[in-house]
């Protein structure tokens, strides 16, 4: 009697720890898993630390901006929806919303007039990642700061801690603001409940091609691996003046602005 | 024990229905909330949240106050408090649920809420802040049934539940505290981002849980023989008093740095509650014009002792001091810390009716709860004669 129950006991025990060593192994080998969400081709592209060096003395015209940005929100099939519950992955803002803390006073007239491009900055320490309970937004190996819409809980955690306002929430269902016969098949379309932003064309570069909007910019942003010395990034960084938004919340943002 | 709660006087059945046709409503609410998503809310992009969270805020504050009670009763062996302690526990419980409920709503997809433990990531406070909500909610339902069963039957409580409540002493500090974490670890939003928000939120909970539960068991007191006893009262006010003097304080120590530091970001957030934007004052500055005046009211009343021990006086001082800090923790808080938005520009956030309703059901939940635990444990005081 007595043996039979020490020995149901040792089963149980070891059964309550199987179970349980699966619950906290299964988050991180899950993570694993949905960060190869795109294979990459023998062709891919990869990196140490992707970044981002935007040149904003060279976007001159509305339209050079809008070939950035319809080409991203295009393959991404993110919805444009009309009020406050928007949802954008890249837009435009001025310098004193884009860098707030970083105004000068009697800026010259070009500057205070620019636009700037916005978008997630694929951050270093990234709050996103740091607050997710689930780790639904995760950051790969590469530095981009990537997202599962399938484990998203929509708890926007995440946007309460990015301190760059580069999460958009939907809402409502974005499927009904998105044209679905001009949709891209290669890309997901979301759910309502879940929380998007930028990826970095994570898609696109396991397949080889640079970002959307690098594409679109035709040479007024660069993009490239921060920690090859010989990159094309890293030159335009030696040779130019940039700034990063918020330095002072110590993220440190892979977008650099040209000014 | 549970079958108290088949056996009652007809004005508790009206409460009972009452409470259900609330309930009903927010639930019939949250069915269009199903149908469309959080788009019936008034949330937006850059207020990302709302009334739903800072109901939850606030709720964390009422089940931690318990420990007003327990603390003095099992520390300090003060025996008056015993009589009040089960009511403040399961008023715990109702505080509780109430905030689980309002967690879910605030949800974009609750049926993976579950995935917070499916892939539990302890870097994130969420994540403790869901354990230790549980864990709370077992502590308190477990020591107040069994010390209950154990008054039932006149014997002394077992053993093992004493390290339980000492246990469930911390577990109240912890809970609070992990909330406020939630926000002070932010680095973007700098109503949020400040070290005294955990003591902050410790001092505001035991002030206004303590009155709420005070307001409460007058009622009771009204409808029943159950009467928490004068000294009982008296002490536990005097405890809602310094709680209030340390919260407004704390409140005047944030104005202090935001103000005279003059770095904007500290300044924009109360510069917009208490001023509006542009000129144009934003309807939550007479809000929290109001929820000043009587924060700063409520201890004129409270501080006297001729006046706190006025007990015609007294239930009007506390809910005036509920009201304050409702308006400080409820509203002031989440629209503070949102706007201005990391932009550094206004958009402004107004509950919708929609989400008023499903926030007034949840509400009805708890106070359901609360009304069916009160009533067996008041029913098992009563045959037990320790009313
Ligand atoms: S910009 Fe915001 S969303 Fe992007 S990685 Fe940084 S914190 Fe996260
Ligand atoms: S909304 Fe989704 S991605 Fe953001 S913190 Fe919550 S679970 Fe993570």
């Amino acid at each position: 009697m007595k043996r039979s129950r020490r020995q149901f006991l040792k089963v149980a025990s070891l059964s309550v720890l199987g179970l349980s060593t699966q619950l906290a192994t299964g988050g991180i080998v899950n993570a694993a898993e949905t960060g190869e969400q795109y294979q990459a081709t023998e062709n891919g592209l990869h990196a140490g630390r992707w970044a981002m060096v935007i040149d904003t003395r060279a976007f001159e015209t509305p339209e050079d901006f809008a070939a950035c940005i319809n080409a991203c929100h295009k393959a991404h099939n993110v919805p444009h929806i009309p009020n406050k519950q928007e949802v954008k992955w890249l837009w435009t803002d001025k310098y004193e919303h884009v860098f707030p803390e970083q105004e000068n006073n009697h800026m010259s007239e070009a500057l205070e007039k620019r636009d700037f491009l916005l978008l997630c900055n694929h951050c270093e320490n990234p709050p996103c990642v740091r607050v997710c309970p689930t780790k639904a937004t995760y950051k790969r190996a590469d530095g981009i700061v990537a997202m599962d819409y399938h484990r998203c809980i929509g708890c926007r955690f995440c946007m309460a801690g990015c301190p760059y306002g580069a999460r958009s929430f939907n809402f409502g269902n974005p499927r009904d603001y998105i044209d679905m016969a001009e949709i891209n098949p290669e890309f997901p379309t979301r759910m309502r409940g879940v929380v998007e932003k930028c990826n970095f064309c994570v898609e696109r570069l396991a397949k080889g091609l640079m970002p959307a909007c690098v594409e679109a910019a035709e040479g007024k942003i660069f993009f490239g691996d921060l920690t090859d010395p010989e990159s094309e990034v890293r030159k335009v960084l030696a040779e130019n003046f940039t700034i990063r938004r918020k330095p002072a919340v110590g993220t440190q943002p892979g977008v650099y602005y040209i000014i | 024990m549970i079958e108290k709660v088949l056996k009652g006087s007809p004005k508790f059945y009206v409460w009972i229905a009452f409470l259900g046709a609330i309930i009903g409503l927010g639930a019939f609410t949250y069915l269009f909330q199903m149908k469309y998503g959080l788009a019936i809310t008034g949330m937006s992009r850059d207020v990302s949240w709302g009334f739903y969270i800072a109901q939850f805020t606030y709720l964390v504050g009422v089940a931690a106050s318990a420990v007003m009670l327990v603390l003095p009763a099992y520390f300090h062996h003060y025996k008056k408090f015993k009589k009040m302690i089960i009511f403040g526990e399961f008023m715990a419980i109702g505080a509780v649920l109430m905030c689980m409920l309002f967690i879910m709503a605030d949800l974009g997809q609750p049926q993976r809420a579950l995935n917070v433990m499916l892939h539990p990531t302890p870097n994130s406070v969420m994540f403790y802040d869901m354990m230790v909500l549980m864990g709370y909610l077992v502590l308190n339902a477990v020591i107040g049934w069994v010390t209950l069963e154990c008054e039932r039957h006149d014997v002394a409580p077992p053993k093992w539940i004493k390290p339980m409540i000492y246990l469930s002493i911390i577990w109240a500090f912890s809970i609070h505290t992990v909330t406020a974490f939630l926000y002070s670890g932010l680095p973007g939003r700098h109503y949020f981002l400040t070290a005294i928000m955990a003591a902050r939120f410790l001092s505001s909970a035991f002030c206004a849980g303590p009155s709420i539960l005070l307001l409460l068991l007058f009622v009771v007191r009204k409808v029943t023989d159950f009467n928490p006893g004068k000294e009982a009262v008296q002490t536990l006010t005097k405890i809602i008093t310094y709680a209030m003097a340390i919260n407004v304080f704390f409140f005047l120590l944030e104005v202090f740095t935001a103000l005279y530091s003059g770095i904007p970001g500290h300044a924009h957030p109360l510069s917009y509650l208490f001023a509006g934007h542009d000129g144009h004052a934003a309807w939550i500055t007479g809000f929290m014009w109001v929820g000043a005046i009587l924060a700063l009211l409520s201890l004129a009343l409270l501080i006297p002792p001729s006046l706190r021990d006025n007990e015609n006086l007294l239930p009007w001082s506390l809910a005036i001091l509920v009201l304050a800090t409702w308006i400080d923790k409820g509203l002031g808080l989440i629209i503070g810390g949102f706007t201005p938005n990391v932009f550094e520009t206004v958009t402004v956030y107004t509950p919708t009716v929609p989400e008023l309703l499903i926030s007034l059901g949840i509400f009805g939940v708890g106070a359901l709860v609360v009304s069916i635990l009160w009533k067996i444990a008041l029913d098992v005081k009563k045959e037990a004669g320790t009313l």
